[in-house]
């Protein structure tokens, strides 16, 4: 579904990705874990074209979408959940979602509403408080629903877990398996928090400075030496 | 509410000594001021001391600090347990906005039938109303895009010169330069928001503030079409379906008081242009909340909100922004072609910077986006300096003493927080 071929991208000057090749098939989990500084998240950037690629090609069912603006990336499918959440703070949690729904068809809103919310009940307790009220893992889970509101053909998700506690790390992990298994989704999830993401993956990459040191399945990456020294240390609880 | 938690109250003794340094401050620097006084002699002048003066001001300046800031903190204390009268005030317009603002409009509407309305009054409402207008228009660009405009005066402007030169031009009515007007400042508008895409917060002021100096300059400057400083007149009035507003019509044409059986009165006209303001202002209105609940209008708010995010939902910021700016300014047009028709003369004097920095404050004072709040603060900012005319040179003091005590007690505004633009009924 997603085919990055020899990707090059950095700021200004500077290259932070050195030709990055993976793909991501309909209906995986694809992880990509890495230190800080790795270039994970320029790498979703450069797939949603901000920043741009130098060199190389993103694919996504084929079509190249390496030139196109951020905008319209998005519209053809590529919901993208930025790191830190980005919710919109003062409007109501309805209208995210409404946001999120934008460029959809009106005909589907309320049926997507329905999904999202039976997939996040929280959210749909809180339907009118202000975006920017709710709680850290709220706001994630607002801010995936308001990319599942778009009907996406693959998600984006950049540290989903970033500045939560680890019970609600968890409950987030759980609703992205929920989401990939229940709704097909396909999913790339960029994270830190390695145990948590290979455990969840069918696949995963290893970035260390701007390059792919190391792919396999989830379970493989879990148990290889390497990883374990070096990004699981600890964490494994 | 997050409210920080209130520092706690100074003691006494710390009050005192603050008191007796600003009183200390205080008579150094009315020594040389008030300490003298100079003496005119018959041969020379003579300095004659004059101390108890000194010490006056320093014990007024040292009771006025000692004063503030007690009643600093027995207001401190007393809002730790509840919010404020004012704010309780603005939490109860917030919630029931409707009523209060078709009760506005109902006011509004009889106001030059009221028997204290005299010509005077109405002129000065007619005034406040433009600004409301101006400032609705200004809102939706700052208050709802978010992005900071000091040049808003340079699509007033362009409104009014558009029907003052196409009259003098093209001999074309108040009625169809209206649009015309509306259509030029939001092709401005789109002219202004190309180049300053990319631009955010201050750095955004900054050029819009130089836009609306451009403006400003090219009028005074080209003599040749726009009359330059000397201004244009003789606009003509505008006319209700051809009636004129006039002691006597040309022949074929009829006035107002001919056609209606009436004595001419000057007030018919005053009169008139109330209501045609009235009624333009409430169409802004309408547009703006309109627009606000459509998807326009919440993209509107996500870029005010968050660039990022609505890049990766798919909204083009490019066209959110450039529609926010062409919205607004076609409001400023339509009150521009308005306030030329009104004053029948118009010169750059009257687009001056300082109308822009009235019109913003208009906005943040109201609150962020809410068009009651507007309301309120155009009459406080344009209506107050009017009324308070016999206050002569202290007027802007009051009015600036004004604006200072309201960002202390609502720093976000008269009337701040915003209703969600969309309810679900209770889910079953």
């Amino acid at each position: 579904m997603l085919r990055v071929e020899g990707l090059h991208s950095g700021y200004g000057r500077i290259e932070a990705l050195h030709g990055i090749d993976l793909d991501v098939a309909a209906g995986e989990i694809v992880a990509l874990i890495g230190a800080n500084g790795a270039g994970k998240t320029t790498l979703l950037g450069t797939l949603c074209g901000s920043p741009r690629a130098t060199k190389g090609r993103v694919l996504l069912d084929g079509a190249d979408i390496t030139r196109l603006p951020t905008h319209r990336i998005a519209r053809m499918g590529l919901a993208h959940c930025p790191e830190g959440r980005h919710i919109f703070p003062r409007m109501s949690v309805l209208e995210n979602l409404q946001m999120g729904a934008a460029f959809g068809d009106p005909r589907h809103f309320a049926g997507d509403l329905e999904r999202v919310l039976a997939l996040f009940p929280r959210l749909g307790e809180r339907l009118h408080q202000r975006g920017g009220t709710l709680s850290g893992g709220e706001q994630q889970m607002l801010a995936i629903g308001r990319a599942l509101m778009s009907r996406p053909r693959l998600l984006l998700l950049d540290e989903p877990s970033l500045g939560l506690a680890p019970l609600v790390v968890r409950q987030i992990f759980e609703l992205v398996a929920r989401i990939n298994r229940d709704e097909k989704m396909t999913v790339f999830l960029v994270e830190q928090n390695a145990f948590h993401a290979l455990k969840l993956a069918h696949r995963a990459h290893v970035m260390v400075n701007g390059r792919i040191t190391l792919s396999g399945s989830g379970a493989d990456l879990l148990s290889n030496r390497e990883i374990r020294a070096h990004y699981l240390e600890g964490g494994a609880a | 509410m997050a409210t920080a938690p209130a520092d706690p109250a100074p003691p006494l003794k710390d009050a005192v000594i603050d008191a007796a340094l600003a009183g200390l401050v205080a008579a150094a620097l009315a020594l040389p001021m008030l300490g003298f006084h100079l003496e005119d002699g018959t041969t020379s002048l003579t300095l004659s001391p004059h101390l108890p003066r000194v010490g006056l001001a320093a014990l007024v300046v040292a009771g006025g600090r000692l004063g503030l800031t007690l009643a600093r903190r027995g207001l401190a204390a007393r809002r730790a347990g509840r919010p404020g009268r004012l704010a309780r005030l603005g939490g109860r317009l917030s919630g029931t906005r409707l009523w209060v603002g078709w009760a506005m409009l109902l006011f509004a509407a009889v106001l030059p039938l009221l028997p204290f309305a005299d010509r005077n009054l109405i002129d000065k409402a007619t005034m406040v109303l433009i600004y409301v207008m101006l400032g609705w228009g200004l809102n939706v660009v700052v208050g709802l895009a978010g992005l900071l405009d000091l040049g808003f005066v340079a699509f007033y402007a362009v409104g009014a010169y558009s029907y003052a030169l196409l009259a003098h031009y093209f001999g074309l009515s108040f009625w169809a330069c209206l649009p015309l007007a509306g259509l030029l400042a939001a092709a401005f508008g789109l002219t202004l928001g190309f180049p300053v895409l990319r631009l955010r917060g201050d750095y955004l002021a900054i050029v819009t503030l130089g836009f609306g100096e451009i403006v400003r300059v090219v009028l005074v400057n080209w003599g040749d079409l726009t009359g330059g400083p000397n201004g244009l007149g003789g606009i003509p009035r505008p006319t209700l379906f051809g009636l004129r507003f006039a002691a006597y019509a040309p022949p074929g044409h009829h006035t107002f008081a001919q056609f209606f059986g009436l004595r001419f009165s000057p007030e018919h006209r005053i009169v008139f242009l109330y209501f045609l303001i009235l009624i333009l202002a409430s169409v802004t209105n309408l547009v703006t909340l309109r627009l606000r609940r459509l998807p326009i209008g919440r993209a509107w708010e996500a870029l005010r909100e968050d660039e990022i995010a609505c890049r990766s939902l798919g909204l083009n910021p490019t066209t959110v922004k450039l529609s926010a700016f062409a919205t607004g300014a076609m409001c400023a047009g339509f009150a521009g072609s308005f306030f030329a028709t009104r004053q029948g003369f118009i010169s750059p004097e009257s687009f001056t910077f300082m109308e822009s920095a009235v019109i913003l404050a208009i906005v943040v004072l109201g609150g962020m986006g809410s068009q009651i709040g507007v309301v309120l603060a155009a009459l406080l900012l344009v209506g107050l300096p009017e009324w308070f005319r016999e206050l002569q040179q202290y007027r802007m003091l009051a009015f600036g003493a004004a604006l200072v005590l309201i960002m202390l007690w609502r720093p976000s505004g008269l009337l701040s927080g915003r209703a969600p633009t969309i309810r679900l009924g209770e889910r079953t």
